[in-house]
């Protein structure tokens, strides 16, 4: 170790962070549950934005031929809300879960590369920062040779193309300003994110798990974040490429989606919906794992077909790339091309009832305590069922042909985003509050949320099924009066502000209860999973003593052993059992050596930025110098990064003893 | 604007496969919600009243049962699917072909066995297998007319069809439901079924060039102001424009004004011709109402406003 | 060394692979990767054969990539790239037997090979533009050079990173085992962006 001490004191360009506590102990933070909870912040922060997005646009709709918002301040919100719920909000949440639990699941005391891990999360905000960067800088304009008749607001100079950014209305000729390259560059840098946890927890779940833990002995949970993590894998390399097609045709002058040169506009929805598609079950497929690992606990019995539930989620991750035509069926494809995709989806929902039927025989003849986690889940399983069975009705395609493309469609994918993925991660929040805070939350603030969301939450997606089988379409910023759509519209605004009202609830109970609520016990819900033999909040290196695992939920047999009936008896010994792991888990017998602090993580996130506005004000002269300044710093932060060893050598460390208490590689893990 | 209240023959088939997918979903739905109150309510924890549960973690025969249960109902309505799919995806050889090109914000409608072109509103006969041969002129839009059909796109380059049947006369309303722009929510469509019959008398009287306003009236100020001014370089009127300048040179253009108050609707469909003073704060200012328009605010006086305008109700 | 121990210490508490972590996330990485190229692969495959004399200003033909192509000149330079391959596993087997001159002299040798390849592959984009194929021609044009530019640029990063690993070599008189690990790491990547190439070469330049 001698050698690499000085090799790291001679070369690194700043000395290296010692604290881990403070604004620099969180900026430089290679620990997975600190970074768990920045992503989980900073994602709710976005969550506000794009609630906020939603609420303006539910405000302009509550009328016919309203004025509250023009049509390009409606687009730019449209577009933002879609985008932030999506990039800004369930995937890095559900990366959040990732972060804090995934190593704690399988007895592991980080991820394979902490470094990359903090890596992930600062491209990831400073992605999701110049995104939202357009609405201060983007300029937007009618289309060549159109005219406006007035000039946009700040509120309208947002990426305004949509989510699904189609071709060619977001190439330059129809998108005269550079929203749409904030869009296709933000998007770029918050995919590359994605990818680099995504290789994270592949490895990290492959080849970090406790002694003991089989595959077969995964939470389902992490399982369902192996496969997402995979999709994630598979998908975003064929959106990035889509990205750079668009962005080149944007700036660079090729032709792929420009038809008056013989490029197709088509082709762009294939790329688009190839990663589209797989990035539905990316958003859902966390909050199923979720769900999976909350229902057996509040009923106290095992999830009732673990390995159906397993397999479900992998082929659902496996059909969900042969599904994606279905957003195109109205696009004039060939009949067989329908014809396939129609069936394709179909089948996609059987290991979907697979799942749901499972966790139906998970509660019954259970012993359910109907806590808040319980009934989010509970809400989950509800609203995914509507959701779903509204899904069946799109693959039959001639109906999809009235459906797409209206508010029906606005409602399906809100039963399985919002009732689905956001009930689930609302309910894993709840769940895991006391783990990463020690403290509880107050049950009557929690079910109130939850009630209060219910009610917002069908009130506001229940009626658009109803609105679009009537006509309205989507993405428009008004509609006429003789629709007579305007009263159900109405309600549906109503709605939205209900949810709003339990998301406010729901942050007076965090914030509240992260201070005075009363202290949690000690595996608060009688759990089966390994995170809860941990004292609470987790201590730094997680496990003071690496578990070994004998069997799937290997804490609740070793709390509990069975009765001639089957029934669940706790042993004798449970309850010294759970003092002793407090004990040691707050006092680890031997010193345990973590990852250091680096600023290189965050040094790679404020590159990206740079190289962006580089590239979209390209024709300025500061466009290059700032490229090529944002690339230096990129370029020279991995190789500071890979001449500054993952830990330094500690005092109290011999150098000729093995570590077998290294929690992640060592090196230039680049 | 209603798919639940189908017109034609096409349809009406297509809300059958809905509504029998619907009530099959309605069935699943009541079963498998009802399972999971019944659940929750009858297994909900009592204190010590409720024993610890039984420690089930699977059945075997469960899995299999409801796996295969989904595959059958799944492949009862497949059938059904595959078969309207090619049913509705190409036209018979006897369809009557309308041309439909989609433009920021409007649709174009052009008869190429009778020689002329229209916008905003759709005629066709009744009885009669009509074939739309869609393209775009510069987006993608997507071509909706609920009552008698489902959606399909207009894709610059590329073409498509959309079949529409009605059997009885009747207004039917539609919209541009991709996302087009700026505008997209003023991109309305509508259609006119007559009988045969009239639909013959239509046609006619679309052929002939356009009325000629009487010397000396505001009519006929209006024609000088449109000919003069800048509206001829986009917009065509038979027999008064010579040919239409911006079709032959390929870039933007208006739709022909030949019979323009023989059509109710303009302006994408979003303004009524009957509206007193819908014609006039059109032209006076179009991208207030149509964002991004195309069509100038060319600062005309309130004079020019009202010829202009009287003109244009003359055009039948 | 205590890195070394790092390495195989994962062995008695975790359950895994065996792959070191690195090695391993190096494989998922490329098989993301993989799919990169993929699509773009099969973008061009769907632009090439497609007919743009309708959007030609009157007068002028159309010039596709493969009119153009020098199959005997990229041949070479494909050669030429399919050899940095051999260097590069005569690198890691020099590193393994333990002579870290040797290592230093294939690894520079992997990066001169790959050099004179983006040398190739820059030579052949001028000859293109200067026949008037530019990025901006036509559809298979624009994803011809997306294509064989976005190879060119993995191809470019790999000489980045044998460099660094040649640098460090220099300076340090040698690679200590982990650094050893990054030679296979590299070597991981380089055989990949040849394999590509390959695909590339058959698919793009060689089948009609």
């Amino acid at each position: 170790m001698a050698t690499t001490a000085s090799r790291s004191g001679a070369r690194t360009i700043f000395r290296r962070p010692d604290s881990n506590t403070g604004f620099w102990g969180w900026i430089t933070t290679a620990d997975h549950k600190k970074i768990g909870i920045m992503y989980g912040y900073t994602a709710f922060t976005f969550f506000i934005l794009g609630g906020l997005e939603a609420l303006l646009l539910r405000i302009q709709l509550s009328q016919p031929d309203n004025v509250f918002l023009s049509a390009s301040e409606y687009n730019a919100m449209f577009t933002m809300h879609g985008t932030t719920m999506i990039f800004l909000f369930v995937m890095p949440v559900s990366a959040a879960f990732f972060n804090y639990l995934l190593p704690l699941m399988i007895g592991a005391r980080d991820v394979a590369f902490p470094r990359m891990n903090a890596v992930s999360y600062w491209i990831f905000v400073f992605g999701g920062i110049f995104l939202y960067s357009s609405f201060v800088f983007g300029t937007t304009g009618p289309p060549e040779g159109g005219n406006l008749a007035e000039v946009a607001s700040r509120l309208g100079s947002g990426p305004n193309g949509g989510w699904f950014g189609y071709a060619p209305n977001s190439g330059l000729r129809f998108s005269t300003g550079t929203v749409m390259d904030y869009w296709s560059i933000g998007l770029q840098i918050l995919g590359l994110a994605s990818l680099i946890s995504s290789i994270n927890f592949i490895v990290t779940v492959f080849n970090m798990r406790a002694k003991g833990m089989k595959l077969l002995r995964m939470p389902v949970f992490v399982w369902m974040t192996t496969v997402v993590a995979f999709l994630l894998l598979f998908s975003l390399p064929i959106i990035a490429v889509a990205l750079f097609m668009i962005t080149f045709d944007r700036n660079v002058g090729t032709l792929f989606f420009d038809p008056s040169m013989g490029g197709d506009p088509i082709l762009w929805q294939h790329f688009f919906w190839l990663f589209g598609h797989p990035e539905v079950y990316i958003l859902v497929l966390p909050a199923m794992g979720i769900v999976s690992e909350v229902l057996p606990t509040f009923s106290r019995k095992p999830l009732f077909g673990y390995p159906a539930v397993v397999f479900a989620g992998a082929a659902i991750g496996f059909m969900g790339f042969g599904v994606w035509a279905h957003h195109m069926f109205a696009s004039g494809v060939t009949p067989i091309t329908q014809a396939a995709f129609g069936l394709s989806t179909m089948a996609i929902a059987i290991p979907t009832g697979i799942k749901i039927f499972n966790w139906i025989g998970t509660i019954w003849g259970g012993k359910i305590k109907l806590n808040t986690p319980m009934l989010f889940s509970l809400g989950f399983v509800g609203m995914f069922v509507i959701g779903g069975l509204s899904g069946v009705t799109h693959s039959i395609v001639p109906a999809d042909w009235q459906q797409t493309d209206t508010y029906y469609i606005v409602a399906h994918f809100h039963y399985v985003l919002f009732g689905g993925a956001i009930f689930g991660l609302f309910s894993g929040l709840y769940y895991w509050f006391p783990k990463l805070t020690g403290r509880m939350y107050s049950e009557t603030l929690g079910k109130l949320h939850f009630w209060v969301f219910f009610v917002g939450f069908n009130l506001t997606f229940g009626p658009m099924h109803w609105l679009g089988l009537n006509g309205m379409v989507r993405r428009t910023w008004v509609y006429a009066e003789e629709t007579g759509l305007g009263p159900w519209n109405m309600v549906v605004t109503i709605g939205a502000f209900i949810i709003a009202l339990g998301v406010l609830i729901f942050m007076i109970n965090w914030t509240w209860s992260k201070r005075n609520g009363p202290i949690a016990p000690f595996d608060p819900w009688d759990a089966r999973t390994l995170e809860w033999t941990l004292p609470s909040p987790t201590p730094e290196y997680n496990f003071a003593v690496n578990p070994v695992i004998t069997s799937l939920d290997d804490f609740w047999h070793k709390k509990y052993s069975e009765d001639a009936d089957g029934r669940p008896v706790r042993r004798p010994e449970a309850t010294a059992l759970l003092a002793e792991y407090e004990e040691v888990g707050l006092n680890p017998p031997e010193p345990i050596h973590l990852p250091n602090p680096s600023y290189y993580p965050f040094l790679v996130g404020v590159g990206m930025p740079m190289v962006g506005y580089g590239l979209i004000y390209d024709n300025t002269a500061w466009g290059i110098p700032l490229l090529i300044l944002g690339a230096v710093t990129i370029v020279g932060s991995f190789i500071g990064w890979g001449v500054e060893p993952l830990e330094e050598p500690h005092a109290d460390h011999h150098s000729d003893e093995p570590d077998h208490e290294h929690p992640g590689t060592d090196g230039e893990d680049s | 604007m209603d798919s639940l209240d189908p017109q034609g023959p096409i349809a009406t088939d297509i809300d059958g496969l809905f509504r029998l997918t619907l009530n099959i979903a309605t069935v699943i739905f009541v079963l498998v919600t009802g399972a999971l109150l019944y659940a929750t309510i009858r297994f909900r924890d009592r204190g010590d009243r409720t024993p610890e549960p039984k420690q089930v973690e699977g059945n075997a025969r469960f899995e299999v049962i409801w796996t295969v249960i989904p595959v059958l109902i799944l492949a009862s309505i497949a059938v059904p699917t595959v078969d309207r799919i090619f049913k509705y995806t190409s036209c018979a050889d006897d369809a009557l072909h309308i041309e439909v090109t989609g433009h920021q914000w409007w649709f174009e409608y052009n008869y190429p066995d009778d020689g002329f072109s229209t916008a905003n509103v759709l005629v066709m006969p009744t009885d009669t297998e009509i074939c739309l041969d869609m393209s775009s002129d510069d987006v993608i839009h997507n071509y909706w007319v609920p009552k008698l059909n489902g959606k399909r796109y207009l894709v610059p380059g590329q073409a498509t069809v959309l079949l529409l049947r009605a059997d009885e006369p009747g207004e039917y309303w539609g919209q541009c439901a991709e996302f087009c722009g700026l505008s997209h929510a003023k991109m309305r469509a509508r259609v006119i079924a007559m009988n045969p019959d009239d639909y013959a008398d239509w046609l006619t009287s679309q052929q002939r060039p356009a009325s000629m306003p009487a010397d000396g009236t505001i009519e006929q100020e209006g024609m000088n102001l449109f000919l003069g001014g800048q509206c001829v370089s986009c917009h065509n009127i038979s027999g008064v424009t010579a040919s239409n300048p911006a079709l032959a040179t390929g870039s933007i253009y208006g739709p022909d004004l030949t019979h323009f108050s023989s059509r109710d609707v303009f302006a994408g469909a979003t303004l009524n011709h009957d509206d007193p003073g819908a014609i006039e704060s059109w032209i006076d200012n179009p991208p207030l109402i149509k964002p991004g328009s195309f069509m100038p605010n060319i600062d005309l006086t309130q004079q020019e406003i009202e010829a202009l305008a009287a003109y244009l109700r003359s055009l039948d | 060394m205590s890195d070394v121990a790092h390495a195989d210490g994962h062995h008695d508490v975790h359950e895994g692979t065996g792959i070191d972590n690195r090695k391993l996330g190096m494989w998922v990485f490329l098989s993301s990767e993989f799919m990169f190229f993929g699509a773009l692969i099969s973008n061009y495959m769907l632009f090439k054969g497609r007919d743009y004399s309708a959007f030609m200003p009157t007068g002028q033909s159309v010039l596709l990539p493969r009119g153009l192509y020098d199959i005997p000149f990229t041949s070479v330079s494909s050669f030429v790239l399919l050899m940095s391959s051999l260097t590069m596993v005569l690198a890691h087997d020099a590193l393994v037997s333990g002579d870290q001159n040797r290592t230093r002299v294939w690894l520079a040798a992997t990066g001169m090979l790959g050099s004179v390849f983006i040398g190739g592959q820059v030579f052949e984009f001028t000859e293109f533009v200067q026949q008037g194929m530019t990025i901006s021609s036509n559809p298979a044009a624009s994803a011809f050079f997306m294509l064989t530019g976005f190879h060119g640029a993995h191809v470019f990063f790999g000489i980045l990173m044998l460099l660094s690993l040649y640098g460090i070599s220099k300076r340090q008189g040698g690679l200590t085992e982990v650094q050893g690990l990054n030679v296979e790491l590299v070597g991981l990547y380089w055989h990949f962006v040849d394999i590509i190439w390959i695909v590339i070469f058959t698919i793009v330049y060689l089948i009609p």
